[in-house]
């Protein structure tokens, strides 16, 4: 791992935005960035491989669907069987559209909790866990990017930030 | 299409002489069709595809309606026999029926555009101004198909056809829950709600059209928001007005029968017509090198709404069906029984196209910036909801004696060609890039 990086701040998401395509177009690698809140199109001007969460939330609403379809399936046709609607068919194709605010219900649900799981579990979130904010200030009104700075002549790579407009930089050994 | 496509290559370089070219060709393609016509006098129903292009159909068409009268009364003193008779009715209905529900699917289109154009301004959106002019195209069609379903619906009021069964007297003399309704539901006026919305929203659509043309040279922001305003007034009255005219244009079909959420209903069908419409046009105008400006995220955006809407019109469509269904009061579930048993196809067809198809497609977010892959779920979408008016209109007019041939198809390419027609030909009136709305920079620039 990278042992010096560099934490440059910077005020303005703009100016953030700039900065990013500045320092890849000067070959320099960005290791992170904190945000106070999402920044509109970083992740494509860090060059971040597009998320693939939504097909995992899409495959998870197809396994709500499925477990809808077998829990109304055994509760109300198999296990006991149900008349509903006045319509005691007994079959589950017939009696489906009664069922379908369930399939609809927990394809929304598997989707939505499995999906935010997942992304905790990607980014190692979990409860009660300890922040990795470098700085306190990223969560209020500050950008902060780590830039890689092992392989560099520090005044260089330092000059270069601030020409970017980065306002205070710091070095972490 | 042929037709609009001549009117459009035409159109940009000198729009008058189009209209006559075009209504030259109508003319003399329209004659060689009812020389056509009039030897198929008999065959009211013969399921043959007439080749050539939409002018021909046209006159063929409404010579096929005509037919289907003559030939019905020719026929009426040869069989006594009841069954046959009410067949026989359905029959005489059907040409009509095609003819309205074709009628009333691009004149919906034109209301839905409207209603999305309203709502652009309403909301003041940014990304949208671009596509104004598309827009202000399509709902030029409000005109000549509002005045067409009208007429169809005073041909209807004078007994013309029986597609409106409250319009009988005999029946409604027998009918206690008809009776109850005639307050409402009676010829005349059932004309005058028809004439106030359509003259309103042709009024309102008349008025934003024309600031907006104004706009072009304007200097400061005063009739941007003259049609700010103008559209949230419009907006009130659409809505108001709209779902009244889905109870009494479709629902007064089956006058036993009522929905409380079928205004919404129809609503979510013209407006996610009216949507992929735009969609359609935008993506065709631009692949000619017309809309230059336009770029994938705002075909990107249109999508969203195909999705989205087809999504609403689902969640309508089941909860009608759903509530209507397990309550299970006969005067009201016969409405789905008649269209599952008799409708079974294009009933559940509908769903397959109208939401399994635009959902599994549209739901890639890279999907919908690809440009071929939207015209052909829009060209699903638009078929399948013209399925949807067909399965609203036909069961109360043409019962179990249904099928798509020469009068649906003929219906469909005469107002479709009509359609691209009276829009291609608006296009060429005006700059297809609106100046002097405040949005236009950021609608220019916009990127998703």
């Amino acid at each position: 791992m990278a042992s010096k990086v560099l934490h440059a701040i910077y005020r303005d998401d703009d100016l953030l935005l700039q900065a990013v395509k500045q320092i890849r177009e000067a070959r320099y690698h960005i290791g992170e960035i904190y945000c106070p809140f999402p920044v509109h199109g970083l992740d494509k001007a860090m060059g971040l491989a597009p998320t693939r969460l939504a097909i995992t939330s899409f495959m998870y609403g197809l396994v709500g669907l499925c477990v809808a379809v077998a829990m109304m399936n055994f509760i109300m046709i198999e296990d006991w069987p149900q008349d509903i609607g006045g319509k005691p068919s007994f079959s589950f194709i017939q009696n489906m559209p009664a069922f379908v605010p369930i399939m609809f219900e927990l394809t929304v649900f598997f989707a939505a909790h499995l999906m935010v799981i997942t992304f905790y579990m990607r980014s190692r979130l979990w409860p009660f866990k300890k922040a990795e904010n470098p700085d306190v200030r990223t969560t209020d009104d500050v950008f902060l990017m780590e830039v890689d700075a092992a392989n560099h002549n520090i005044d260089d790579l330092t000059d270069f930030l601030y020409k970017t407009g980065a306002s205070e930089i710091k070095l972490i050994e | 299409m042929i037709v609009g496509a001549i009117g459009l290559m035409y159109g940009f370089i000198a729009a008058p002489e189009t209209v006559e070219d075009v209504k030259e060709m109508m003319a003399s393609h329209g004659e060689h069709g009812e020389e056509h016509a009039g030897e198929e006098t008999e065959k009211v129903n013969v399921e043959q595809l007439p080749g050539g292009n939409n002018a021909e159909m046209h006159s063929e068409s409404s010579a096929t309606a005509d037919h289907g009268a003559e030939a019905g009364h020719g026929e009426e003193a040869s069989h006594d026999d009841e069954h046959y008779e009410h067949i026989l009715h359905q029959l005489q209905n059907k040409p009509w029926a095609a003819l309205y529900v074709a009628a009333f699917f691009f004149f919906m289109i034109s209301l839905g555009v409207l209603a999305f154009y309203a709502i652009q301004y309403a909301a003041q959106a940014g990304w949208s101004p671009v596509l104004f002019r598309v827009m202000e195209a399509i709902t030029a069609y409000l005109l000549p198909g509002g005045i067409i379903v009208f007429v169809l619906l005073v041909l209807s009021g004078l007994h013309m056809n029986h597609l409106f069964v409250w319009m009988d007297p005999e029946v409604v003399a027998h009918d206690e829950i008809i009776q109850n309704k005639t307050a409402y539901l009676n010829v005349p006026f059932f004309l005058i709600r028809a004439a106030i919305y359509l003259g309103g929203w042709i009024f309102f659509r008349h008025l934003l059209r024309k600031n907006s043309i104004k706009m072009d040279d304007a200097t400061d922001n005063r009739i941007f928001k003259k049609n700010f305003k103008l559209s949230a007034g419009f907006l009130v009255f659409f809505i108001v007005t709209e779902s009244m005219m889905s109870w009494d244009w479709i629902m007064s079909l089956d006058p036993h029968w009522f929905s409380t959420l079928f205004g919404w209903f129809v609503f979510a069908s013209l407006f996610v017509s009216g949507i992929t419409t735009i969609a359609i046009i935008s993506i065709y105008l631009k692949s000619r090198g017309y809309l230059e400006f336009v770029n994938d995220s705002h075909i990107h955006d249109l999508a969203k709404f195909m999705f989205g809407i087809s999504i609403f019109w689902t969640y309508l469509w089941f909860s009608q069906f759903m509530l209507i269904w397990y309550s299970n009061i006969p005067e009201e579930v016969v409405y789905f029984i008649q269209r599952m048993e008799d409708y079974q196809l294009p009933f559940f067809g509908m769903l397959i196209t109208n939401f399994l198809f635009p959902v599994l497609l549209l739901m890639n977010s890279d999907y919908k910036r690809v440009n071929w892959f939207v015209i052909m779920t829009g060209i699903v979408i638009l078929c399948g909801h013209y399925l949807n008016v067909y399965v609203m209109v036909m069961p109360a007019t043409v019962g179990e004696s249904w099928f798509i041939g020469i009068p649906e198809i003929s219906a469909m390419l005469l107002f479709g060609g009509l359609f691209t027609f009276v829009v291609f030909n608006s296009l060429t009136k005006a700059p297809l890039l609106v100046k002097g709305n405040p949005f236009i920079k950021e609608s220019k620039h916009y990127h998703y």
